[in-house]
């Protein structure tokens, strides 16, 4: 399911990354935000929103990083250029990330920043939407928001174009540690 | 028609920009979906979507109950109300009470039906639409073009004008950068906005659920970043069971723009918290606006099953020439003219009604299953009832409906018509056939009609009999169509006959909305064709064909004749059409065409009727093939030749480009001749290739066919 699910992505613009060890996922992040020179100014930084991810890690190595906050408001997000969350699941047959997105910091890491990378256990994709929705009940999510790739329009002359109000990249980086193995 | 709506037809079809864009995505589009809905049962899914869709439009009072139940226990507020002042009004009061100042809209149909934005800006309220296309119809002061497309008029130079006067700085045309500008300007007001107004895409009466489809991402903030948030939701957005979202959602986005998922859904159940950690301000208006008027009317209830996705308009020949905006304000193409009809009111359908060419292209694509066409008759059937026809209508049908005098003036206009013919084609029609349209030549009137060329046929005696129903046009245009199909019928084993007492199928009275005269030529034809003992009755016209098959059944239907409706029925049971009969009889080995290939290259057009109601389209090709012709599929076969009966005399301003754009695809195929199964096929687009001085030969497959047997 991993493989339909990164062709299925990468169809719609996602960049796709798979690691066994959460300790490598965090180490291509850090290299990621780096190369992509994050620092501690306006629309350089970074927001990083509560993940259990963060729980596995040693997050010393994070600590050193410039311009990275873990204080999610409007204002920090609404600066920042990258956005990072960990969403719980991926549908196969699309390429689409879901979440229970009620806690809104989750929102606005993913839809103010140019960036947003989101972490996801491999465990967590599953085949289609009807499975997804016989998983995951209103009741307990307020708000479930599903992403498919960048933000996009064909608004002018029917001529795509990524990146308008949402993130310009979606970067997903599977980490097979967080669970299971699709 | 009302003539500025004439005027609007003629600067639509004059623009370029827009002919240009709408065009070329039209034609993506088809092979886009197409891609989309690959290795998906369509038909299975659309059955399902008609199904809850059509069970939430009979239900639509408990599901708006059990909604309102369900969002409220999660701390939604929810108003329902039938009137859009009312909307309008608690929308304004619950700004008022929050002293909201500015407000911030992601893409809402429901909210332009009602001019949500004028009232509020009136009352002193900013409104921003953040939908790229909306935003750039607002700055341009303009309504939606299309559903889901709203700018889709607008070429990139005059958004870079807009944007350039909006951000005083001169900017080029370069959509990336436009796209850029609109992020950076639209940003701040998402931050700074009091209040957030959306529509819904679904709402799900077991949960109390919304759901937001966007793919720039404007419903996700305008959903998070201000504290109130209003969805103005349509009740026939309502569906029963969550287990169905799943459903809805493949099919919208594919339908609707051929993507797999648009980039960002939201499901939103109730309040969730703010920035500040206060909890959302959630107002759910459930709005009625006659939609369970129309849940209740027998024929109407059929258009709640619609999802929104604008296939109908992305799929229709006449869209793509006039766009959006010439069917008015709201809702536009196929669907927007019903919806135009009942949420504005029948009179504003009058003119728009008229722009549907029957072609049915939208009903094989429609996701909610409505047969959109049929639905448009009976908003013509209505007109009709409520005003009457026109005079000249009423004058035409008086003589339709007299064979013998119908008969009679088709004999004179032969007459009548020859000092004006040249060659086989008439420049002028007379009498009610006159006032044609440039672009295309007209057949004579043939000096000897079929029915009178009948009786100097010789045939071989058969056990087998068929009865030829010829129609008007072969009868008294092309009887040469009709001698070719007994040569071929003979040549098979059938005798036929051809009953005297026939008459005009009806169609074009019906398709005017004058159903009580196709009722009366129904009859004629019933009690002409049942009266002989035959096998089949065949016909070589696919819209006579439709009319004995199917519509004398439901004209019957109709208009109350239901003691007609066994004899109609017993006629449709012996009713075929040409092609599918032939190749039957190929088939059984009873009739046998000339092999081999040197009969030469071919591209074959399909006629809206043979191909959408009868679903015969392989038949001919396969016959031809046999016959040893090379078939070359053209681009858009089966697209419209923009014929139409007497839509090409109606609005010859559309259908003469739409001929156009038929005559290249056929040239382009380099093919020296194009068949089709279709005598009004063959007027249009013989008459048009002879002013377009094409060489390219245009005959019924009849014709082609009786030559190689």
């Amino acid at each position: 399911m991993y493989q339909l699910f990164k062709a299925k992505a990468e169809g719609v613009s996602a960049e796709v990354f798979r690691f066994a060890m959460c300790e490598e996922a965090l180490d291509f992040i850090i290299r990621f935000l780096q190369k992509e020179g994050v620092a501690d100014e306006p629309y350089a930084s970074a927001v990083w929103a509560d993940s259990p991810f963060l729980k596995r890690i040693d997050r010393g190595a994070l600590e050193k990083i410039a311009g990275l906050k873990f204080a999610v408001t409007r204002e920090s997000a609404a600066a920042a250029r990258f956005g990072i969350s960990q969403m719980e699941w991926g549908l196969a047959d699309t390429g689409t990330l879901v979440q229970n997105s009620t806690a809104i910091a989750q929102r606005l890491v993913s839809s103010l920043t140019s960036i947003h990378i989101a972490l996801v256990p491999t465990d967590g994709i599953l085949p289609d939407m009807p499975t997804l929705l016989s998983r995951v009940r209103p009741e307990v999510c307020a708000y479930i928001a599903m992403i498919t790739g960048p933000s996009r329009t064909a608004d002018i002359e029917r001529v795509l174009t990524i990146g308008v109000h949402g993130p310009e990249r979606l970067v997903i980086v599977f980490v097979d540690e967080l669970g299971g193995d699709n | 028609m009302d003539n500025t709506f004439k005027e609007s037809i003629q600067k639509a079809i004059n623009n370029s920009n827009l002919t240009g864009a709408l065009g070329k995505f039209s034609e993506a589009y088809k092979v886009n979906r197409e891609k989309a809905y690959q290795g998906i049962d369509f038909e299975e899914l659309r059955g399902r979507i008609a199904e809850l869709k059509s069970f939430a439009a009979a239900n639509l009072e408990e599901l708006s109950e059990r909604f309102t139940q369900k969002a409220e226990a999660c701390g939604a507020k929810v108003f329902r109300t039938n009137d859009p002042a009312k909307v309008r009004e608690y929308i304004l009061k619950v700004a008022q009470d929050n002293g909201v100042k500015t407000v911030v809209k992601s893409k809402s149909m429901a909210t332009e039906e009602i001019h949500l934005n004028p009232y509020l800006e009136k009352a002193g309220i900013s409104v921003g639409e953040t939908d790229l296309g909306e935003w750039i119809i607002q700055l341009a002061g303009q309504t939606p073009s299309h559903m889901v497309m709203p700018a889709i008029h607008m070429t990139k130079e005059e958004v870079s004008d807009l944007f350039s006067k909006e951000v005083n700085e001169r900017l080029s045309s370069d959509i990336p950068r436009l796209v850029k500008v609109a992020r950076d300007e639209l940003r701040p007001r998402f931050l700074e906005a009091d209040m957030g107004i959306s529509g819904g895409n679904i709402a799900v009466a077991e949960t109390g659920s919304i759901v937001l489809m966007t793919n720039e991402g404007n419903a996700r903030l305008v959903t998070s970043l201000p504290k109130i948030h209003i969805a103005l939701v349509g009740i026939e957005k309502l569906i029963a069971n969550y287990a169905d979202v799943a459903t809805i959602l493949k099919a919208l986005p594919r339908s609707a723009t051929a993507q797999l998922l648009t980039s960002y859904v939201s499901i939103i159940t109730g309040q969730t918290p703010n920035t500040d950690g206060s909890m959302k301000d959630l107002h759910i208006i459930l709005m009625d606006n006659r939609r369970s008027e129309m849940a209740a009317d027998p024929k109407f209830k059929q258009a709640l099953q619609c999802i929104r996705c604008a296939s109908c308009l992305n799929v229709c020949p006449i869209f793509r020439l006039v766009g959006g905006h010439v069917f008015g304000k709201v809702y536009t193409g196929g669907i927007g003219t019903i919806l135009t009809a009942w949420f504005d009111e029948l009179k504003k359908s009058e003119d728009i009604q008229g722009l549907c060419i029957q072609c049915g292209a939208c009903r094989d694509v429609c996701p909610g299953k409505i047969d959109i066409p049929e639905l448009i008759m009976e908003i013509r059937r209505r007109l009709v009832q409520e005003k009457g026809l026109p005079l000249i209508q009423k004058a035409i049908y008086a003589v339709v409906n007299n064979r013998k005098l119908f008969h009679g003036m088709l004999r004179a206009a032969s007459i009548a018509g020859k000092p004006f013919a040249t060659g086989k084609f008439l420049r002028h029609l007379p009498l009610f056939l006159a006032d044609l349209t440039d672009g295309r030549s007209l057949p004579a009137i043939a000096s000897e009609p079929f029915r009178d060329r009948f009786r100097n046929i010789r045939q071989p005696k058969s056990q087998e009999k068929a009865a030829f129903y010829a129609g008007c046009l072969i009868d008294f245009a092309y009887p040469e169509m009709g001698e070719a199909l007994i040569k071929i019928l003979n040549s098979g084993g059938i005798e036929v006959i051809f009953p005297e007492g026939q008459t005009c199928c009806g169609a074009p009275a019906r398709y005017n909305g004058a159903y009580e005269v196709a009722a009366d030529n129904a009859v004629d034809n019933i009690q002409a064709l049942l009266n002989e003992d035959v096998k089949y009755v065949i016909s070589a016209c696919p819209t006579c064909t439709v009319a004995l098959k199917h519509e004398f059944i439901s004209t019957f239907e109709s208009v109350g004749l239901s003691g007609w409706i066994p004899k109609a029925k017993a006629l449709s049971a012996k009713t075929v059409d040409f092609s599918t009969l032939i190749k039957k009889l190929v088939d059984e080995g009873r009739l046998s065409l000339k092999e081999g290939d040197e009969a030469g290259k071919i591209t074959y057009h399909d006629s809206c009727h043979l191909k959408r109601t009868l679903k015969v389209s392989a038949e001919p090709r396969e016959l031809l093939q046999k016959a040893g012709y090379q078939v070359t599929e053209m681009f858009e076969c089966d697209t419209c030749c923009g014929m139409g009966g007497s839509y090409s005399m109606k609005l010859p301003e559309i259908s003469a480009p739409i001929l156009q754009r038929k005559l290249k695809n056929i040239k382009e195929t380099g093919a020296p001749v194009v068949a089709m199964d279709c005598p009004g096929c063959v007027m249009q687009i013989r008459g048009g290739m002879d002013q377009d001085g094409a060489v390219v030969k245009v005959l019924h497959t009849v014709e082609l066919l009786a030559e190689r047997l």
